[in-house]
């Protein structure tokens, strides 16, 4: 599902990644580990295709479409509702029934009840539960996710925790994060980069 | 193609009602054209010539886009959205022709207002004059997007997209210029025709190249 060889990232002078190595199967479950500045959110961009390797090999299936990305911003606009938001998304990536999947998701995620808010009044907690929805939305086969955990309380992190542990079932997951143990007993592989 | 036009439409449509809620570039277009016209007005001697008040016109209809077209990647800069229109399985050129509908129709909406203003201060406008706008007005919104799209990437932008969109905006303003007092128009107005169809088709290629990293 993911293959890298020996890949490299720089940004100009500086090479943030440095002759990697990993393989990812289809249905595995990869946490990526390490200190601030070590290229775990530049990994998950080269992996989402939001970035271009600088050398080495980089192979990612499925294409852009079928990728659900969360990353450090929650890539909605803030001027519309959480169910604006959903909505363009939804049409967007074609998704099927598409109503009825965003009032599943709301409703999964907490959000039903702020469905109607602009996203620029939603907490940091909510608007990270909006973000899930938003990658989760067309049923990703490959689902990256960049310190997913952030900005959730502690009820928020316990219903991602029951998610991944549902979705674990069913897609390829390719996790960042500072609390690997909180992952851990999910994940198939560790990626340690320094 | 229907499903092209389709997530372009989707896309446009989101940039209407993003403006719908935020007002943030129109009426700072419409504000600008007219204070423009009204210092225009003051600063040229009476009895300027028709070419110099046409020629005025023509700098506030540049200015004025340029305003425009500098905020017309405001959101996705600023909130990163860029990143989740790129992820989308929607033909990145979509994201231009979306960007250029809605910047033209920003652009429209202006000069409805600033060409009834023009008349007011200087002069009636003729029938060449608004094909001639029509016309440029397509030109300066597909290079424009495309040029404000590289500029969004880079960090001084401010500075970056004046850069870039004056030079090319030259052919339009002579185009402009030449379509609203020459005698033969048609001429003019092929040439700006011509501009149109050789930089949209430049724009749109090329959008691909700048939003990928």
């Amino acid at each position: 599902m993911i293959r890298a060889e020996r890949l490299e990232k720089r940004y100009g002078e500086k090479l943030v990644l440095r002759g990697l190595d990993f393989e990812l199967d289809r249905g595995g479950f990869l946490v990526v580990t390490g200190p601030n500045g070590s290229g775990k959110t530049t990994l998950l961009r080269l992996c989402a295709g939001l970035a271009i390797p600088s050398g080495g090999t980089l192979e990612v299936e499925p294409e852009r479409g079928a990728i659900g990305f969360l990353g450090h911003e929650p890539l909605v606009y803030r001027e519309f509702t959480a169910l604006e938001n959903l909505d363009l998304y939804g049409r967007l990536y074609r998704v099927p029934e598409r109503r009825e999947r965003i009032g599943m998701l709301l409703e999964r995620f907490g959000l039903w009840d702020s469905r109607g808010l602009r996203a620029a009044k939603l907490s940091r907690g909510q608007l990270q539960r909006l973000a899930l929805c938003r990658s989760l939305l067309h049923r990703p086969e490959l689902l990256i996710l960049d310190e997913p955990f952030s900005g959730l309380d502690a009820d928020g992190a316990e219903l991602l925790d029951r998610e991944l542990v549902a979705m674990r079932e069913r897609r390829t997951i390719l996790v960042s994060t500072h609390d690997p143990e909180r992952v851990a007993p999910l994940a198939s592989g560790r990626l340690a980069l320094a | 193609m229907r499903s092209y036009l389709a997530d372009a439409g989707v896309l446009a449509r989101k940039d209407l009602r993003l403006e719908l809620r935020a007002r943030d570039t129109l009426p700072s277009m419409l504000l600008f054209v007219l204070s423009i016209l009204v210092v225009f007005h003051f600063a040229l001697p009476s009895g300027s010539s028709r070419l110099a008040e046409l020629g005025l016109l023509w700098v506030a209809i540049v200015f004025t886009s340029l305003l425009g077209l500098g905020r017309a990647f405001v959101a996705e800069r600023e909130q990163g959205l860029l990143d989740a229109l790129v992820l989308a399985p929607v033909d990145r050129s979509a994201i231009w022709l979306a960007k250029v509908v809605a910047t033209l129709a920003f652009l429209v909406v202006a000069e409805v207002v600033a060409l009834p203003a023009f008349a007011l201060f200087f002069e009636p406008v003729g029938w060449s004059t608004v094909a001639g706008v029509a016309l440029a007005d397509v030109g300066i919104c597909a290079v424009g997007t495309l040029l404000a799209a590289m500029a969004a990437a880079g960090r001084a932008r401010e500075l970056l997209l004046p850069l870039l969109f004056l030079p090319l905006a030259l052919p339009i303003v002579i185009g402009g210029v030449g379509a609203s007092v020459a005698d033969g128009s048609g001429r003019y107005l092929g040439f700006l025709a011509l501009y149109d169809a050789i930089f949209a088709l430049l724009a749109w290629a090329s959008f691909e190249y700048v939003v990928t990293e």
